[in-house]
């Protein structure tokens, strides 16, 4: 009765499946998606070390008039990177590795519909994100801001190689993003336990479900924005070259039907984490679960009918500043529904202040503060006043930053325990929460006013006597103060690794599926599939009856679904040899290389050929549930 | 366990639990077909953005055939129906039909590029490039990824009905076919919106 293994059976002999499970070829070739969620997690952290390196020279440059820190050009890279790399690099990336680990585990899923397509994803987003970065070793980093407007990426005002980086690194690790996304709709729908209808799945899954409609409606015309660039840079197609009468407002319009969705994109993910630490941590139900959602699929739905409020100060006329001004406004209904259901939640409570739980707290204070602010430069008059000042640097690093940033800390010290199997200091972990969130207030609040008073955004320096020396000063010490939260958080982590206590399963006492598994979950996640027949399954299984009277299913029920064996999907090569071809192939298009382009061109498809005829492959298990300790 | 184990050794599993009626990779085709309607919708607004903008010629009348591009707008349309038919004889494990009307798609699919060579070719003497004009830019980036898309699915089921002759292929791979059909179809009616937005509005 020992727990066996059978291969799926394989079609032909010629592709040979690398079965490691330990060392470097093992990370390289996994499809699991603990292991690609650590990769998405561990990456986007290093790229947002590499930010905030940017961020502090910024600070420091602009701590007092007339500082020659870096010299124009270079401050002109420096925001430029800072800005790519949060949105693309940092923090979505940081959404999607949580959805990565966690979504599967929380439906009761075993890994995404489609592992291979999920690793792939990951190796896209990871090159391309090397490949912009590689922009500063050869010949200088992008510097025409992370909006890229047109014509400020046109060869003729921008000759040199960083537009190109800027455009290629992020075409590649944008075709990533989609197809993770469409993994992640194909697994939510598909995949849930048995039991789990739409309205019991867990409210993070549902944020990036919703999320992941927004990634496929929202990135194809990023896509074809980036690719209109590339076309025009070398292949000299005149997308964006005035003197042929293009227009470079098109680039706007395309850039914000992401860009704006892109925004939720970011924090519906942060929405998601939030409404799984504040029920945990109050030890009630999340105040609303259907509104909830409900909210967030607005929010989506509205996300695309707003960009136009990035461009109020285009001249596009009273009309249609009228129109993306209410539907401005409207959106701000179903994200103050989902803050009052936050404090609903709260309410009443017995609340245990844990560290995710204070994250979460600071997030409900200063995402409320980006709103309301929000709701300010959705004001065209006011809009005009402010457009391209520090209030609306200020205003959308108060939601990004303090918003969808405070809520992935929280998620950090929240499964951080799921996902190690050790706790992380609490007491280490609350200091480095008040240096935080005191020089996050620090570092932006003053922003606001410097914006008021005049400053604009993107500037290198500003001189003496305008008002500007104070905020400024307050800004640069509070990017320090954060900085040492940051160095703390980091410390928190090692700390864990070498002290951490054990976490055991459910070291919160919390209320979904995934504090059902060991931590570290097992290869396999769920020793016996999973069956739920109410919201909360862990929290009825602890508490029978809790929830309005709903009892758990019998535990054994779940033995009939792994009759067949627990599938366990094979290793491969291709998808990292694809991404790595895609990435190498795009150097050879920049260097104008085309020889070399179409042999990388080859590769990739060679690649996808044998993706296809390997099949699924991987093995089925038998566990044997007294030899697992279950 | 054993016994369950040569079970699963012998291809007759029971399939996992599935929350959906839809197949996986039918589902995920769906979702992709969704995505490419926003790459298309963006390329095809630049079009329209761009319409008439162009200070150069030559425009759009001097070039346009239009009976000529409809008779590849219908060999692209028959093609669907022929890949109904491959679906249908798959389904019905009738595989040398299978084979018959699988390629027929392809080489109607071959056609309709063939059509569409002759007619970038003829542009191109008439003077049209993606260097000369905004019109050139956008109408050979559209119709080009249009193009792309086609030989992507002619190669696809190509790739299919080479398969068919690799390893056994029977009415339960039927979905591997209708997914290529899914894609098939939707890149056929976008050729319908491309075909009544760049083509016959300018003739209005």
């Amino acid at each position: 009765m020992a727990t066996t293994q059978t291969a799926v059976s394989t079609r032909g002999k010629l592709f040979v499946r690398p079965t490691w499970t330990r060392g470097i070829g093992s990370w390289l070739t996994t499809v699991d998606h603990k292991r690609l969620g650590i990769l998405y997690i561990v990456s986007a952290f290093l790229f947002m070390g590499a930010a905030a390196i940017e961020a502090f020279i910024m600070r420091l440059q602009l701590l007092t008039p007339n500082m020659n820190v870096v010299n124009p050009d270079q401050f002109n890279q420096l925001f430029t990177m800072h800005g790519v790399t949060m949105v693309f690099l940092a923090i979505m990336p940081l959404g999607i590795g949580l959805a990565n680990y966690f979504v599967p585990l929380q439906i009761g899923a075993r890994d995404l519909a489609f592992p291979r397509l999920n690793a792939f994803g990951y190796w896209v987003y990871a090159f391309g994100g090397l490949m912009i970065y590689s922009s500063w070793f050869l010949g200088g980093a992008p510097d025409m801001g992370w909006v890229a407007y047109a014509p400020l990426t046109s060869l003729s005002h921008n000759p040199g190689l960083g537009v190109d980086f800027y455009m290629f690194g992020l075409f590649i690790s944008g075709i990533g993003t989609t197809g993770t996304a469409m993994n992640l709709i194909v697994t939510i729908v598909s995949m849930r336990a048995p039991g789990m209808t739409m309205m019991r799945v867990p409210v993070f899954a549902w944020m990036m479900l919703i999320t992941s409609f927004m990634i496929i409606f929202a990135f194809p015309p990023l896509t074809i924005a980036f690719l209109e660039v590339i076309l025009d840079r070398t292949f000299g197609t005149l997308f964006f070259v005035q003197e042929a009468g293009a227009l470079p407002i098109l680039w706007q319009h395309l850039f914000w039907i992401f860009g704006h969705p892109e925004v939720y994109i970011i924090i519906l993910p942060a929405f998601g984490v939030i409404s799984e630490i504040i029920p945990t941590f109050s030890r009630k139900p999340l105040f609303g679960y259907p509104i909830m959602i409900l909210s967030g699929i607005l929010i989506a739905f509205m996300g695309f009918a707003v960009w136009t409020h990035h461009m109020f100060t285009t001249g596009l006329g009273p009309v249609v500043n009228t129109a993306f001004s209410l539907t401005s406004f409207i959106i701000g209904i179903p994200t103050g529904v989902k803050i009052f259901n936050w404090l609903g939640t709260l309410w009443g409570g017995s609340i245990r202040f844990t560290t995710p739980l204070l994250y979460a707290l600071a997030f409900l204070v200063t995402f409320t503060l980006g709103g309301i602010t929000g709701i300010m430069v959705a004001m065209p008059t006011f809009d005009a006043q402010v457009h391209d000042t520090y209030f609306v640097v200020a205003h959308f690093h108060y939601v990004m930053g303090g918003g969808a940033l405070m809520a992935f800390f929280g998620a950090l010290y929240y499964w951080f325990p799921k996902m190690t199997g050790k706790m992380m200091s609490e007491r280490l972990g609350k200091i480095a929460w008040v240096f935080t969130v005191v020089g996050f207030h620090l570092l932006f609040f003053p922003q606001h006013l410097a914006g008021m008073l005049g400053m604009p955004r993107r500037i290198q320096t500003y001189p003496e006597g305008i008002g500007l020396e104070l905020v400024n000063m307050l800004s640069t010490i509070g990017s320090w103060v954060m900085g040492v939260g940051l160095i703390l958080i980091l410390a928190g982590v090692i700390h864990a690794f070498l002290r951490g206590k054990p976490a055991g399963k459910d070291p919160w006492d919390a209320r979904t599926l995934e504090w059902t598994t060991s931590s570290p979950p097992a290869y396999y996640d769920f020793a016996v599939q999973p069956v739920v027949n109410s919201l909360d399954p862990l929290w009825v299984e602890k508490h029978p009856g809790a929830m309005g009277g709903v009892t758990a299913p019998d535990p054994e029920s779940g033995k009939a679904y792994d009759a067949h064996g627990i599938h366990i999907p094979g290793q491969s090569w291709f998808p990292f040899v694809a991404a790595l071809a895609l990435t190498v192939g795009c150097y050879g298009l920049m260097y104008d290389n085309i020889v070399f382009a179409i042999i990388c061109g080859l590769a990739f498809i060679f690649c996808i050929f044998g993706w296809a005829y390997e099949g699924v492959g991987g093995t089925h298990l038998h566990l044997d549930l007294a030899e697992e300790g279950k | 366990m054993s016994a369950e184990a040569s079970t699963a050794a012998t291809g007759t599993v029971v399939a996992p639990y599935r929350s959906s009626k839809l197949p996986d990779v039918k589902l995920m085709m769906w979702v992709f077909l969704a995505s490419d309607t926003m790459f298309f919708g963006s390329l095809i607004g630049t079009y329209l953005a761009y319409h008439n903008r162009s200070l150069v010629g030559p425009m759009p009348r001097d070039l346009f055939d239009i009976p000529l591009t409809t008779v590849s707008t219908f060999v692209l349309l028959m093609s669907s129906f022929l890949m109904v038919l491959a679906l249908h004889s798959l389904r019905q494990n009738d595989i040398s039909k299978f084979r018959l009307w699988t390629l027929g798609v392809a080489v109607f699919g071959s056609i309709f590029l063939g059509f569409q060579v002759y007619e970038f070719t003829h542009f191109a003497n008439a003077g049209l490039s993606v260097h000369q004009n905004l019109f050139g830019t956008t109408f050979f980036i559209l119709t080009g990824t249009h193009g792309v898309h086609v030989t992507v699915g002619v190669l696809w089921l190509v790739s299919l009905l080479i398969t068919s002759y690799l390893r056994p292929m029977q009415a339960k791979d039927a979905v591997y076919l209708e997914i290529a059909g899914l894609y098939w179809h939707f890149v056929d009616i976008v050729w319908i919106v491309i075909f009544t937005v760049v083509y016959l509005v300018e003739f209005l």
